[in-house]
């Protein structure tokens, strides 16, 4: 049997050993993973590289939701705006049931090859009663479309309450 | 009237609250036994008094009286019965009401079933239990009451948000919640053991079962709110890695921690200030679960919207139950001492290696998760910790701690050797190793860890019952009659490493998914992972409150019908919102995962289809995890110490071993 010191000791050796191979792991992780949230402001100051995931944030511009079809696999094309800059996004795959134009919307990213246009990997939605995701708010603000002192933002309904496929039939029509 | 009667209740409960916490925190001190015996009839009050005042809401819901703000918000006549009584708490204030009212049913369960609990003690733990739900009750009353009334009321309500019209939201809070707040127990008996000044192998047994039932309760919530994202659309699958999703799997995490080091104060008075501080740590986790969500300061999918000054009000009840009870600790742990000695490899020595990476693990999560809300306070910047960080920065660090699941409870305790162990293990060993190198081979890495992962944890657990139960060395038939015989406890231990290990079996097979999106007209079909995806029409449906479009799909596989799905898409008129209701069959080792995202102008429409091998056994798993935490709390040394038989036999009430 050992005494209560050399046992503290073996404790306080796993302890260290857990630890710093828990912060080595996390500062590693955070060097590569890290995502940064953009407003559309910001990538077109910025230019991300292509390739490099990121998440963007803003409202969906209105009128600019399309939706095709490339060999046989659909895909949405939409803009996403901060009011001073507008940036086009496609995405493949099925939209979230709240996803709608004129509303705060958050995906996840990269820049295509040659800047052209960002390639959305996930699109979110929020079960909250209206979405204005908090960075997209933030971006709002920067861009000096919307402060929240200044009461709640434009009712999203008010904007542009038609569904995607209603927009689609109006742009294919 | 009957909310007017309902904010009343709720009113009443926070005056006996306060009482509760008074008298039960000063009255040990006043030594006088009638004092001693007035908490816990105050904490069975207190409960029936929240309770009328959550049906009052409910009922406000339920007959839809939109004059209360949070029904005119939140509901409105034309939704079904049904979402009306869980709307009742699928909103910010009404949420919080249930919180509360769970809190409160934690004290009056204290109250009645603690009889073998020495007065003194049960009196301060109830303390403790009211003066926390004394400030959140306050909070309820002064900035997020839910009987807040308007006028005129308008004509309809606004509704239940439609993505919330889901049985989901039934089941998912109400569990989720109940494990949340029940760690709330085995915080009070950390607090009130410290105002003692005395924690022993006693206090390990009565804390033990409370926060078992709290674990299995936030196991279940954890998992039932996994299914829920699994097939909700946008919120980003079955485990995102967001923030509300993180701060649910801490408590879990250091809860997970709580049971296991309980056994060794209970077994050998070691690790006490460690239990302790694991208790107050874990309830300070679940506060944040629920409120650091709701004070705006994290931003994720799955919140509720708050308002600033209830932010503010969150934050500084935070700081004093977090604070107030860490500063406890500091002046009085010194008067716990240790006993109890072992050596690092015994079962002790195991139990402190989990509890090492499970709370390393959970520092890991909680940085993830707190980092950028701090880099935006302090630096303005705006940066996501997403699912990479945590792929990388915690699954190697489970590693060791499945690599040891296993082979812990093998190990006897005060002082073990590790051969004997893992001589029992080796063919186990081999099995993983095979598994291994049979997916290495397939270039599919992170899929081939997992699984052998699994497998070791999955077979370790059912040799570690084989073991007990003496399998193939004496005749089937007794040790079939030895798993009757055996401490529920150590059944309940080997089922809880089964669960988990068989949890790790479906998200390690969830990373071998397939999935692919096209656009069919009807009769047209697609080939996916063998097989046959087949649109055979799409027909408008309606709903009680919304009307969808309904697509059938036949699956087949080599010519042989295997499923007729049914995706949907629905449009709600009050909200003006389409959802996308999954269509979902499993077979129990793989689940066929089908969404219409709506027509095309051609007659066809919009489909995902998915194979997510192994997906029902992430829930599986957790839900085996649970039921080994039930049959752990029927072992009999905690029926032992039951209230009635104890009073009968032995009128101190304590435990017995």
């Amino acid at each position: 049997m050992m005494s209560r010191k050399k046992r503290r000791l073996w404790i306080v050796v796993a302890c260290g050993l857990g630890l710093s191979t828990a912060v080595a792991l996390m500062l590693v992780a955070f060097r590569s993973s890290l995502s940064f949230f953009m407003s559309p402001q910001q990538v077109a100051a910025r230019h991300p590289p292509a390739g490099q995931v990121f998440r963007l944030g803003g409202i969906v511009q209105a009128n600019t939701v399309v939706m095709g079809t490339r060999n046989g696999a659909p895909y949405t094309t939409f803009r996403i705006t901060d009011g001073s800059a507008s940036i086009p996004v496609v995405y493949t795959g099925v939209l979230p049931g709240l996803f709608r134009q004129g509303q705060g919307v958050v995906t996840i990213g990269a820049m295509s090859e040659g800047d052209r246009e960002f390639l959305a990997s996930t699109v979110l939605a929020k079960h909250g009663a209206d979405y204005m995701p908090r960075d997209v708010e933030m971006a709002l603000r920067k861009a000096g479309k919307w402060n929240p002192k200044f009461g709640p933002p434009p009712d999203a309904g008010a904007w542009d309450d038609k569904s995607p496929a209603q927009i689609e039939a109006s742009s294919n029509g | 009237m009957i909310p007017t009667l309902g904010n009343f209740a709720l009113a009443l409960a926070l005056a006996i609250a306060v009482a509760q916490s008074v008298v039960g925190i000063a009255g040990p001190m006043l030594r006088d036994r009638q004092i001693l015996r007035a908490a816990p009839a105050l904490a069975i009050g207190q409960f029936v008094m929240l309770g009328l005042s959550f049906l009052a809401l409910v009922w406000a819901g339920v007959v839809s009286d939109f004059t209360v703000r949070n029904v005119a918000e939140y509901s409105s006549s034309t939704t079904p019965l049904f979402y009306r009584i869980t709307g009742t708490w699928g909103n910010h204030d009404g949420s919080i009401l249930l919180w509360c009212l769970i809190l409160s049913l934690c004290g009056a369960t204290v109250g009645i079933f603690g009889n073998s609990i020495p007065t003194s003690l049960r009196s301060r733990v109830l303390g403790v239990l009211g003066l926390v739900s004394g400030g959140f009750m306050a909070f309820v009353i002064a900035v997020s009451n839910p009987f807040a009334r308007i006028w005129p009321p308008p004509l309809h309500g606004a509704g239940v948000n439609p993505i919330l019209q889901d049985p989901g939201l039934a089941v998912h809070p109400p569990i989720l919640y109940t494990g949340y707040v029940g760690f709330s127990i085995a915080f009070a008996f950390a607090v009130a053991a410290l105002i003692e000044g005395r924690v022993d192998a006693a206090w390990g047994r009565w804390v033990r079962p409370w926060a078992l039932v709290s674990w299995l309760f936030l196991t279940c919530g954890i998992c039932f709110g996994s299914l829920w994202s699994y097939y909700t659309l946008g919120w980003g699958g079955f485990w995102f890695w967001d923030p509300v999703e993180n701060v649910a799997l801490l408590p879990w995490l250091t809860g997970t921690a709580l049971i296991h080091s309980a056994i060794v104060v209970e077994k050998r008075e070691a690790l006490k200030t460690w239990s302790v501080l694991l208790a107050i740590a874990t309830f300070s986790l679940s506060l944040c679960g629920t409120f650091l969500v709701r004070s705006g300061l994290l931003n994720s999918v799955h919140a509720f919207s708050a308002s600033p000054d209830q932010g503010l009000f969150i934050l500084v009840l935070l700081a004093l139950t977090i604070g107030g009870s860490l500063l406890l600790f500091a002046f009085r742990a010194p008067v716990l001492a240790a006993s109890g000695v072992f050596a690092p490899v015994s079962r002790e020595g195991a139990l402190i290696l989990n509890n090492i990476f499970l709370c390393i693990i959970a520092a890991v999560v909680f940085t993830g998760t707190m980092y950028p809300p701090f880099l935006a306070l302090l630096f303005n910047r705006q940066i996501s910790v997403g699912a990479p960080f945590y792929d990388q920065a915690v699954l190697p660090l489970t590693a060791p701690l499945i690599l040891a699941m296993a082979v812990g409870p093998m190990l006897s305790w005060k002082r073990a050797a590790l051969l004997p162990a893992l001589t029992k293990l080796w063919f186990v060993a081999v099995l993983a190793l095979v598994v291994f190198g049979a997916f290495i081979l397939r270039g599919h890495f992170v899929a081939a860890l997992g699984l052998a992962g699994a497998v070791w944890v999955v077979m370790g657990a059912l040799v570690d019952l084989a073991e007990r139960v003496r399998l193939f060395r004496i005749p089937l038939g007794q040790s079939f009659m030895r798993l009757f015989t055996i401490p529920r406890a150590a059944i309940g231990a080997s089922l809880g490493h089964l669960g988990f290990g068989i949890a790790v079996l479906g998200i390690a097979g969830m990373s071998l998914q397939t999935h692919t999106i096209r656009v069919l007209n009807p009769g047209q079909s697609i080939d996916l992972g063998g097989y046959n995806w087949k649109l055979i029409a799409i027909k408008p449906a309606t709903g009680p409150n919304y009307s969808a479009r309904d697509a059938t799909i036949e699956v087949s596989r080599n010519g042989h019908l295997v499923q007729i799905l049914h995706p949907e898409t629905r449009y709600f008129t009050d909200q003006k919102v389409k959802t996308v209701a999954a269509a979902i069959r499993s077979n129990g080792v793989r689940n066929l995962f089908a969404t219409f995202a709506g027509d095309n102008n051609s007659g066809g429409g919009e489909f995902r289809f998915n194979i997510h091998p192994l997906a029902p056994e992430i829930w599986l798993g957790g839900l085996i995890m649970a039921l080994g935490g039930a049959i752990s709390l029927t072992d009999r040394r905690f029926r032992v110490g039951a209230p009635v038989r104890s009073r009968l036999r032995r009128p101190s009430g304590s435990a017995t071993v």
